[in-house]
Formats: structure tokens, C-alpha cells, sequence
């Protein structure tokens, strides 16, 4: 390192140990050589002291058999499959309701947020009420508020709420008819696809049209019949194969239908409830962080105070928002972890808690759940980030 | 600038590769002056603070019996909570250093965890808890039941075999401590509420109608529960296993804190090495001769700490059955002292 000669033009004779430049990079080598060596130092130290005590080490236990049953399970699993395939249930767990949470926060985020500033005054003040209560209430004790005070609440199985006798509610979760797909229901998934095509297509021309003309088209209407409307058709000429299994009550519980567990419910909730709060703030920091006369001057073309928000406000305030919503994305995945406070079995219960309990491999099971947690939040803010750049101001 | 780097760097380097003490408990434990026992978080009869915050129970017991033997004071142990899901980490890593926990002796948990099981202070066995009103006379009775248990214990795992053996569903919902899992049962979550029958007696007491619930016949598993230490310090192995042992032994030979005095002027050879007028057992331990008169003067004989802490004298009035000594019905025994 010391022998080469490079530094600037200008200042020839200045001792290669005095450069400021090599050695700033000689002093960040320094640092990243001990950092390798302490990490290194780290696993082999922890390897020979677990071996020492005769621990097991490495991750063979992901092929033994896990034997515990688990109450929510996205994959088939039964408790002869293995630690590893318990891995995954835990973390489609995890994803499930992070997926759902996020985009039930984002709704009701955005939808206080703009109450916030409403000109209504109850509502306003509502959504302020809101935002106070919620934010401020510790986490865990919302998660245990929804599942014992509220899903606990509900009545038991033999005396469960029926609405429209398909759907029951009790203190075991809430019982939903399953679909039954029959021959031929295909042909309605294919129309129900094809709505879809059709209405994105659709709506591509008509912005293309508006643009050029300055014609509107009632997209609205024509979605709700292509994407509706169409696979009803479809249902009715191939005399309805998709059938409905409703919950039925048989000994202790509800069989057939598909039962959502209180736990994921109660988690839900609070999950998104919580997070919403937070939006809700950023969602309006955003909004008053567009000035008042981008407001006005659309006023002033004669567009609706609807109309302005959607078209003129909030894109521009999105630019604002983006960022401190992601963080809020990667907290309520992060919060998800709560679960363990009322048996969600999700990746820190059933892997980073059964698991480690039953094989005793903290180190390796510990490692992966973390890596897991930093590899979903590393994807989560890696697209929010394309997303920000796709909403960045483009100047013409 | 450089030999900053060094220091830093070597310093590093020790405090990275010092080995875990691990041969060292019973002197690390002298100097310390407690021993760090490893309890539940509540468990009426086993391990269970008062509203003053004073320890009661038979692994409670043992731990003080541990410290008696040790320093003639049952006083110094330091009582650290853990629940099913952490007791084992927190042995290992050391930071206590005997496990009195109602844990189930396992092979998987004697070899892979790296822990050693010194004994068996209580024959358990799992067994389900429902409720009157199901009018269910049996555990096989219980297919489609939704099931409330503890995470990170061998009910878990039962409870799947069981199930299984018998080809009836059902659905688990696992909770991280025993409060949140008999608050859910109690609060109907569950139809039944599964764990030692021990436990089940515990819990019992503690739900809001205990009369409305019964204790189905069935026992479906065995659960040895007993105190754990870690791997690699045999003495300590051998002082945690011999504070049973000596318990076991003093009850058998009619030694306890009532006829301790007598004991000690015994003439009897079974009697004078047991409480060390004769022979040296205490310091071949690495402990006094007169180590057994410590424990049964400051904590009692095992009989004693089974009737005061789970037995007909304790508000869960559980018969001795299996726990009773051998040459009584029960499978209780000890190695003698000599």
C-alpha cells in the first residue's frame, strides 16, 4: 500500500504517508479487516464453546421432524413435516398479515388523513380524536384489547352470531363459506381475468382519448360491468359451477368453510389500526406540505374540491409522503412479530419461539429469523423506493 | 496511531475468545454467594411468589435445599422467573446456574441442549382439563376440540402424538406463557386446556369457576420433571443430583426436622453417615460433612416438602401416588449415602 505513488500533481513531494487520500482508505481497510476478523472470531468462537458444552450445531434440525401442530397454515402442514417446513408457515404467516395489515393501514391512513383536514368540524375532529387515541395507546396492549376484550367477548360456538346463516361469528373466529370451484368454473376465472385485461386496456385509451379531445369516458360504469358483470354472465350460461360450502356446527366447532382465527383477526386489527394513525399524520403533513396556491389555481380552472385533491393535491404530496410511509410499512412488519403475545403462530412464535425451544439452536435459528426480517424489509423499502422515483417531480 | 489499533484489536481478541466458565459452578456460586435458581412464573405448588414476593414450592424448595447444603443458609438463592420458552436459554448461556422448573426429562433436551437432568423430583404426567358443562367423560371424547397449551413444551408435542394415535383432529393454539394460555381457556378460547396433571391442579385454582371444570381420567404421557444443570461441570452435576438424593434418603430413614436431634445422636450406621457423624460424603462432594443435617434442618426431608408444598397440607391436596417413596407404592428412590 505505502509504496505506490499516487497523490496530486499540484503537491509532489509530500511523503506518501501524509496523503490524505490513501490514507483514508487505508484507515477504511483497517476498520473493514477487523470488522471480518471480529465476525469471523465471533462463529468460531461460539462453535467451539457450543461444542465444548456439547450443543448441536449447524442446520441439520431442518429436517427433523417438528411433531407440534400449528392452528394456521397457508401450505398443507401436519405435525410429521419438518422444522424447516414449519419455517415456512411461520413466514407465509408473517407475510400474510403484514400484506394485509399494510394495505388495510394505507386505506384507513389515507382516509383519516384527509378527514384530519376536512372543513367538516365533527369530522375533523373525529379523525383528530382518532389519531390521538390510537398513536398514543401502547401496541401490545391494542393486540390484547381486540383479542380478549373484543374477539373474546364474542359468544361460543353453540351460540355463535349467524349472519345470512353463512357467516358465524364466535370466540373461535369468524366462519366464512369456501368456495367450491365445479367444472367449467374455469370459464368464469377466465372471464373474470379477461374484465380485468379489458378494463386496463380500456382505461389506457380512454386517458389516451381524454388527453387528445378532452372527452371523458364513464370508466367507472364499464369497469363494474366488464369485471362483474361479464363472469356473472359466464356463471349463469354454464348454469353455476362455483358452489358455496357453508360452515357447518358440528361437535366443538365449526367444520367446512374457511374459519379465520381470532388471533390473526385481533392482530390484524390492531396491526392496521395502529399504523393507520401514523399515516393519517403523514398522509396530512403531506397535504399541507403542497402550497395553498396549487389548491386555488385549481379552483380557479373551475375543478371540484374532489377533483383537486385527487388530481392536483395529493399527487404532488405524495412525493412527500412516500418516504416516511415506508418506514410505517416496515414497522407494522416488524410489529408483526407481537403475535407472540396471543399464539398468532407466525415466524418469531412458531420458528424464533417453538422451534428454538425444542431444538435448543439459538444461535442458527436466531440468525435466520433475523436475516429473514432484514431480507423482507430490505424488498419492502427496495419498491417503495421505485415507486418514490416514479412519483419524483419530472421537469419538462 | 497504529498501536492504538492494536491495543484495541487485542483487547477485542480476549474478550471474544474467553471461554464460557463452565467447570466452575460451585466456586463461581461461593463467591457470588447465591445460587441462581432458574423457577416458573407462577406455578401454584411448584414455584410461586406470594404477594411479598416469597418463593414457595417443591422446585423452590430444592433450590433452597441446594443453598442450604452449601452455605447453612436457605436464604441465598436468587429466584430468576423463565417461561417454558426461555428456561433452557437461559441455562446454557449461564445465566443461572440449576433449573428447578417442572421441566420433562427428555432425551432429545439431556443430549442436544447440552444440559444434563440430575433427577427426578416429581413423576407427572400430561392430562385435559374441560369443562363440566361439555358433559365429556373422556380424552377421546375430544375430536375437533380447539386445545389451549404452552409453547416450547413436551405437552405440545404429546398433545400432536395423541391426536394423531387416534386419528382425531383437532386444532392448537400455543401461547407463550402458562398465564395467557389459562386465560384464553378460561375465557373460552378453548374447549380444553392441556398440561401436567400436577398443573392442571395448580391452574385450576386459579380460573374463575373452578367447580365448572373437570379433570378428565386419561394421563397420556409421562413426565419425569426434575432439576437441570449444564453440561460439563460434573461436580456441580453430582451436588444437584445428591441434594435429591439426600432429600429422598432422609425421608426413608425417618430423618426429618422433627427428629433431627435424635438423628444426630443416632447410633445407627445408615443414620450417622447421613448426617455425617460418620465417614467424610459431604467433603468427597466438595461440600461439609454435615451437609444433609443443613438441608433437613433449613428445608426439610422430601416427604416433608411434598406435603407442605403439594401434598394434603397445600391447597392442591395431590396424593403421593408415583412421587411416594418406593418401599411405600411409589417409584421415589435414592442411591444410599456411603
Amino acid at each position: 500500500m505505502t509504496g505506490e505513488r499516487e497523490g496530486p500533481a499540484a503537491r509532489p513531494r509530500l511523503a506518501v504517508l501524509y496523503n490524505p487520500k490513501l490514507r483514508g482508505i487505508f484507515y477504511q481497510l483497517v476498520l473493514l479487516a477487523i470488522m471480518v476478523w471480529l465476525g469471523i472470531e465471533f462463529a468460531l468462537n461460539a462453535k467451539t464453546n457450543l461444542q465444548a458444552q456439547k450443543i448441536a450445531t449447524g442446520f441439520g434440525f431442518l429436517d427433523n421432524t417438528a411433531g407440534f401442530g400449528v392452528n394456521q397454515s397457508l401450505i398443507a402442514y401436519q405435525e410429521s413435516d419438518t422444522y424447516g417446513r414449519v419455517f415456512f408457515v411461520g413466514l407465509l404467516n408473517t407475510l400474510v398479515v403484514s400484506a394485509f395489515g399494510i394495505a388495510l393501514a394505507t386505506a384507513i391512513g389515507f382516509l383519516v388523513g384527509v378527514a384530519r383536514l376536512s372543513n367538516n368540524w365533527l369530522i375533523a375532529r373525529l379523525a383528530g380524536v382518532y389519531v390521538e387515541v390510537i398513536r398514543n395507546l401502547p401496541l401490545l396492549f391494542q393486540i390484547l384489547f381486540w383479542y380478549l376484550a373484543v374477539l373474546g367477548a364474542l359468544p361460543a360456538p353453540r351460540n355463535a352470531i349467524s349472519v345470512l346463516d353463512g357467516v358465524f361469528l364466535s370466540n373461535r373466529g369468524i366462519a366464512v363459506p369456501r368456495p367450491l370451484f365445479g367444472e367449467g368454473s374455469g370459464l368464469v376465472l377466465a372471464a373474470f381475468a379477461a374484465g380485468i385485461v379489458v378494463t386496463l386496456m380500456l382505461r389506457f385509451w380512454a386517458q389516451a382519448r381524454q388527453e387528445k379531445t378532452g372527452q371523458q369516458f364513464p370508466l367507472g360504469c364499464a369497469a363494474a360491468g366488464l369485471i362483474l358483470g361479464l363472469p356473472l354472465l359466464v356463471m349463469i350460461a354454464a348454469g353455476f359451477p362455483i358452489g358455496f360450502e357453508l360452515p357447518q356446527l358440528r361437535g366443538f366447532n365449526f367444520v367446512g368453510g374457511v374459519t379465520m382465527i381470532p388471533e390473526f383477526t385481533a392482530l390484524l386489527i390492531a396491526l392496521s389500526t395502529y399504523t393507520a394513525a401514523f399515516i393519517a399524520e403523514i398522509v396530512r403533513s403531506g397535504i399541507q406540505a403542497v402550497s395553498r396556491g396549487q389548491t386555488e389555481a385549481a379552483y380557479s380552472l373551475g375543478l371540484k374540491p374532489g377533483r383537486t385533491m385527487s388530481m392536483v393535491v395529493i399527487p404532488q404530496a405524495m412525493r412527500v409522503i412516500i418516504p416516511p410511509l415506508t418506514s410505517q410499512y416496515l414497522n407494522l412488519t416488524k410489529n408483526s412479530s407481537l403475535a407472540v403475545g396471543i399464539g398468532y403462530p407466525d415466524l418469531f412464535a412458531v420458528f424464533a419461539g417453538t422451534t428454538l425451544n425444542q431444538t435448543g439452536q439459538a444461535i442458527e435459528i436466531l440468525a435466520v429469523t433475523m436475516a429473514v426480517y432484514l431480507v423482507i424489509s430490505l424488498i419492502t423499502s427496495a419498491l417503495m423506493n421505485w415507486y418514490n422515483s416514479r412519483l419524483q417531480l419530472v421537469e419538462r | 496511531m497504529k498501536p492504538v489499533v492494536i491495543r484495541l484489536a487485542l483487547a477485542a481478541a480476549f474478550a471474544f475468545t474467553a471461554q464460557a466458565a463452565s467447570a466452575q459452578t460451585l466456586k463461581t456460586v461461593k463467591d457470588r454467594g447465591t445460587v441462581v435458581c432458574g423457577v416458573s412464573q407462577g406455578l401454584p405448588g411448584f414455584s410461586n411468589p406470594d404477594d411479598k414476593g416469597n418463593w414457595t414450592g417443591l422446585d423452590v424448595d430444592f433450590c433452597r435445599a441446594v443453598a442450604a447444603a452449601i452455605f447453612n443458609d436457605a436464604t441465598k438463592v436468587k429466584f430468576t422467573p423463565l417461561s417454558a420458552k426461555d428456561r433452557f436459554t437461559a441455562l446454557q448461556s449461564g445465566e443461572i446456574d440449576v433449573l428447578s422448573r417442572n421441566s420433562t426429562w427428555t432425551s432429545s433436551r439431556d443430549t442436544s441442549l447440552g444440559l444434563n437432568f440430575a433427577a427426578v423430583n416429581y413423576y407427572d404426567g400430561q392430562g385435559f382439563m374441560v369443562r363440566k358443562a361439555l358433559k365429556v367423560n373422556s380424552a377421546l371424547e375430544l375430536n375437533g376440540a380447539s386445545v389451549c397449551t404452552q409453547t416450547g413444551t413436551t405437552t405440545e408435542l404429546n398433545l400432536a402424538d395423541f391426536f394423531r394415535t387416534h386419528k382425531m383432529k383437532y386444532e392448537v393454539i400455543a401461547f407463550a406463557t402458562a398465564d395467557e394460555t389459562v386465560k384464553a381457556y378460561d375465557g373460552g378460547r378453548c374447549d380444553v386446556f392441556t398440561t401436567d396433571v400436577s398443573q392442571l391442579y395448580a391452574e385450576k385454582l386459579k380460573l374463575t369457576n373452578a367447580n365448572d371444570h373437570v379433570i378428565l381420567p386419561e394421563v397420556i404421557s409421562k413426565e419425569p420433571l426434575g432439576p437441570v444443570v449444564r453440561h460439563g461441570d460434573d461436580q456441580w452435576f453430582d451436588i444437584v443430583k445428591w441434594t435429591h438424593y439426600a432429600m429422598i434418603n432422609a425421608e426413608e430413614l425417618g430423618v426429618s426436622q422433627k427428629t433431627l436431634d435424635e438423628a444426630l445422636k443416632s447410633t445407627k450406621p445408615d443414620v450417622k453417615r447421613l448426617v455425617g457423624t460418620e465417614g467424610n460424603y459431604g467433603e468427597q462432594l466438595g461440600l461439609t460433612k454435615d451437609w444433609i443435617v443443613r438441608i433437613v434442618k433449613l428445608v426439610g426431608n422430601y416427604g416433608e416438602t411434598f406435603d407442605r408444598n403439594v401434598g394434603p397440607g397445600s391447597k392442591l391436596g395431590i396424593a403421593r401416588g408415583l412421587n411416594n417413596l418406593w418401599n411405600n407404592g411409589g417409584i421415589q428412590y435414592a442411591p444410599p449415602v456411603r
